[in-house]
């Protein structure tokens, strides 16, 4: 994979497409980036068609690749669903990263505006459709070619992987070859759906490919952002307050400027950037920076343990508390007041950090005009962060070079750029090219964190034992990032309902984390549900199928789940089962765990884990798999281990020592994932093997024990206080 | 100054003899394969080998090494076909990938002593290298196939 030519390509491509109608094979993407060369030597180059695909003499095909790649697959999964509909040799195929330009490369977006963000599980959702259009467009281009070339009808071909074929006359010509003539319309050929090929006629569509990028990150090639090398570049290190968002107002600087290798200091508007020539003297300055910081901050003084504990307690209690509804349905007080049982309980969820592996950094460049900044960074969106540059430097779009690579992990961390504006800003200021990392320390104490919660369920149950009324209060800060994952009617379809948020604010920076709210949200629902379900004396499956109107989806991955974990099987000594719904970005599915308990250390081991899902059509099944593999394990991480705790508005954590993750010896023995066999539109799969973890293993603790676990992640010391209950 | 041998060659790092080695390696050498993820000796992704020992580089002081061989990802293999590294591509083991050269030195130091290691002793082996995309069953698959050397 190179990267080096993708700024070049993002200035002027737009540019290059508009001006290039009835021409073919001016344009190079040599070495340099972009030029122009000769008609006849460009006959030897690549076949430029449409903005996704040029073609080689030699029949190699270029597929430029929109997805940013932070370990999904998607750089890899979603060119071939282009390739598919090319109908392409896979063999032949090799993948550029698109540069930063989402008004040629993103997805149609949120109000219009095209988009190339990759969260929320999108690349394959929204790419899918388009990059097969485009695909469909080319083989278009390359048939019409053919036989235009043989003088014959268009109807009368058809294609084979990387070839058009003339069955009448068994001519045969490869897509480099007819590249090699080629005319590139203007406009690309109009394609609809039902031109598009059905389910039956896949070919990559469904079988796996390997990985792209899988070669390069076993022998260390890969390049991330950390990575990057520049001529003259330096190094920088940002400390931030440890009270977030607080100012500094003075700081040693003579005494730092003093040090080897110390170049300068820049001052940000929420922390102090040392400037040395190499990254050792840029972390023993930052070790004696001592900065005195304003006492303004919002976080000031904030402890998130006790107002978890009581604050919101009482904003839970409070009648007159400002309540939003979230979304109603049906009406919620007639159901309460006919109820003939009402079920509360509440449940709490702490903070959670990111922790991606490769610590948030960017590099950054001015030219010497200082008109214009390259950035290389890895990010999930490039096109937002461009904008988000130029606007925080005074700087117009084009005048940001963006060069994506690589992320080593984003999980909704790497969608914002805060750290490459700093970057930028000292790049500028300093006037060298300068690599900024963030330590670890400081990514975990400036981190944006998963918010904590408090939810207050109540649940009315009719005569007959039907649940009828839901009502669910968050309390928390952070609006969707505390309630994205309460969608009963995706599931369990309960008549009445009333979802509310109690917003709060502690000025602690916050951010989507993989999969949201819907860890938490469905740790408080599908906890309620196996309670009452235990309350009724029902089997947690034959609870939801007889007192709630699941829907056809949900019924399928719940009769798939209780076959594929054997369910009524009796299980070894101390182990226990526990079930929950899954639910994430289009996708639905229902998994099951089985945990021990040790309980002199009150340290609970997930052992197997079955899910079966609703994906939609799973493009690419390897890939899903790992996916989802992947996700329960940062459930299980997230349910039994992750906590972010603020004292006095700081963040306690500071390392893996504290913030601790799943490690290879807590990680199940089996993990077991399940695609039903669709044929609708692919949804997300990157978050669903997340949302059900929590619950799950809440409601295996009680199989196993008999006792409830309302608050995560379940620490041995509230595991232990459980037990005691 | 400190001179050591990396992958074979000897190099001389021009700085500061406490610096860690991790940063000698990746920006005075520019071996990038090697990853900070911590600094503190508690994640594993900055692993290489000295005199064949699996060592958190962060937790190394250049003059640590002096003399030394010290042996990165890059230089695990000389056409980058040692059975770990194909095991991997074969299990399809990286997601992010950026913890992947710690766990591929740390397992190479394993199937070195041990070459048939049971799943036991490859956990144990191992678990000091984090992988936040939680690839740990597909390394273990690895690091099995390996040792079965295919």
């Amino acid at each position: 994979m190179t990267y080096a030519n993708n700024s070049a390509l993002s200035l002027t491509r737009r540019g290059f497409l508009g001006s290039t109608a009835g021409l073919s094979f001016v344009i190079s993407f040599g070495g340099g980036g972009l030029s122009l060369i000769p008609e006849a030597e460009a006959k030897r180059k690549d076949c430029v068609i449409g903005a996704w695909v040029r073609i080689s003499p030699e029949n190699t095909i270029t597929i430029i690749t929109p997805a940013a790649e932070m370990g999904q697959g998607s750089m890899t999964g979603v060119p071939t669903a282009l390739a598919e509909e090319l109908d392409a040799d896979w063999s032949k195929v090799t993948l550029e990263m698109a540069p930063a330009d989402p008004s040629t490369y993103g997805y149609p977006g949120w109000g219009g505006r095209k988009s190339m963000g990759i969260y929320g599980s999108l690349a394959m959702r929204r790419y899918f459709t388009p990059v097969r259009i485009a695909g469909a467009q080319v083989r278009r281009v390359l048939m019409v070619n053919a036989a235009h070339k043989w003088g014959v009808d268009l109807k009368e071909l058809k294609t084979e992987p990387s070839v058009v074929v003339h069955p009448q006359s068994d001519r045969r010509m490869s897509y480099g070859e007819i590249a090699d003539f080629a005319k590139v319309p203007a406009k690309m050929p109009v394609i609809t759906n039902s031109d598009l090929k059905k389910k039956s006629e896949f070919r990559i569509i469904g079988n796996s490919v390997p990985r792209h990028d899988i070669p390069e990150k076993v022998d260390g090639s890969a390049q991330y952002a950390m990575d990057v090398q520049l001529p003259g570049m330096v190094y920088a290190s940002t400390v931030h307050s440890p009270v977030q968002l607080a100012q500094p107002t003075r700081w040693n600087d003579a005494k730092i400027k003093s040090m080897t290798g110390v170049i300068d200091l820049v001052k940000l508007k929420t922390g102090v950037a040392v400037v040395a020539d190499t990254f050792e003297h840029v972390i023993e300055a930052r070790e004696a920076l001592d900065i005195t910081w304003s006492k303004d901050a919002l976080a000031e003084g904030f402890n998130s343990e006790a107002t978890l504990e009581t604050a919101y307690a009482e904003i839970a209690k409070a009648p007159d508390a400002e309540a939003k509804t979230v979304s109603m349905k049906g009406n919620i007080d007639v159901a309460f007041a006919q109820a003939s049982k009402v079920y509360r309980a509440n449940y709490r969820s702490d903070y959670g950090y990111h922790a991606q592996m490769e610590p948030l950094n960017s590099v950054a460049r001015f030219n010497q005009s200082g008109d214009a900044v390259e950035i290389w960074e890895g990010t999930q969106a490039p096109g937002s962060s461009r904008r988000a540059i130029a606007r925080a430097l005074g700087l117009k779009f084009d005048q940001v070079i963006h060069h994506q690579q690589y992320l080593g992990g984003g999980f909704g961390r790497r969608s914002n750029s805060d750290y490459t504006i700093e970057a930028a800003l000292i790049a500028r200021i300093i006037g060298r090219p300068v690599k900024m990392i963030w330590t670890r320390e400081e990514d975990l104490a400036f981190g944006m964190f998963r918010p904590q919660t408090l939810q207050c369920l109540e649940t009315a149950l009719d005569k007959d034992g039907k649940v009828t009324g839901w009502r669910h209060c968050v309390i928390g800060d952070g609006g969707r990032l505390v309630t994205s994952g309460i969608k009963l009617d995706l599931y369990y379809g309960i008549p009445n309902q009333r979802i509310e948020l109690r917003s709060t604010s502690h000025g602690i920076r916050l951010k989507h984390w993989r999969a949201v709210a819907h860890p938490f949200n469905i740790f408080a629902i599908d906890g309620l549900i196996d309670e009452i379900a235990a309350s009724e004396g029902l089997d947690p499956f034959a609870f939801r199928r007889q007192r709630m109107k699941m829907t056809a989806k949900a019924e399928q991955v719940f009769d798939v789940v209780e076959k594929m974990s054997d369910w009524k099987e009796k299980r070894p000594n101390n182990r226990a089962l526990g079930l929950a719904v899954t639910e994430r970005s289009g996708s639905l599915g229902a998994g099951v765990v089985e945990i021990s308990l040790n309980r002199e250390s009150g340290v609970i081991r997930v052992h197997k884990v079955w899910v079966a899902i609703d994906g939609g059509i799973i493009v690419q099944p390897e890939m899903a798999q790992h996916n989802v593999e992947s996700g329960i394990i940062f459930g299980i991480s997230g349910a039994l281990k992750e906590r972010a705790t603020m004292i006095d508005g700081a963040v306690k954590q500071s390392n893996f020592h504290d913030y601790e993750v799943l490690r290879m010896s807590e990680a199940p023995e089996e993990l077991h994932v399940n695609f039903i066999d669709r044929n609708t539109k692919p949804t997300g799969i990157g978050e669903i093997g997340n949302p059900f973890v929590a619950a799950a293993i809440a409601n295996a603790f009680y199989a196993l024990t008999g006792k409830r676990l309302y608050h995560m992640p379940f620490t041995p010391d509230r595991v232990l206080k459980a037990l005691k209950a | 100054m400190v001179t050591f041998n990396v992958n074979g060659k000897s190099v001389e790092v021009n700085a500061e003899p406490d610096t860690p080695l991790l940063w000698g390696i990746r920006e005075h050498l520019k071996l990038t394969g090697t990853k900070y993820g911590c600094g503190a000796g508690l994640c594993g992704a900055c692993t290489v080998h000295i005199n064949g020992k699996a060592v958190r580089s962060c937790q190394t002081d250049l003059s640590d090494v002096d003399g030394k061989d010290v042996t990165t990802i890059e230089g695990l293999s000389p056409d980058k076909n040692h059975p770990l590294q194909k095991a991997w591509i074969a299990e399809q083991v990286p997601q992010c990938g950026y913890c992947q050269s710690g766990q591929i030195m740390k397992a190479a130091e394993l199937l070195a002593k041990t070459s048939r290691p049971s799943r036991d002793q490859i956990i144990r082996h191992m678990d000091g290298n984090l992988c936040r995309c939680g690839t740990y069953n597909r390394i273990i698959a690895a690091i099995q196939l390996a040792s079965r050397g295919v």
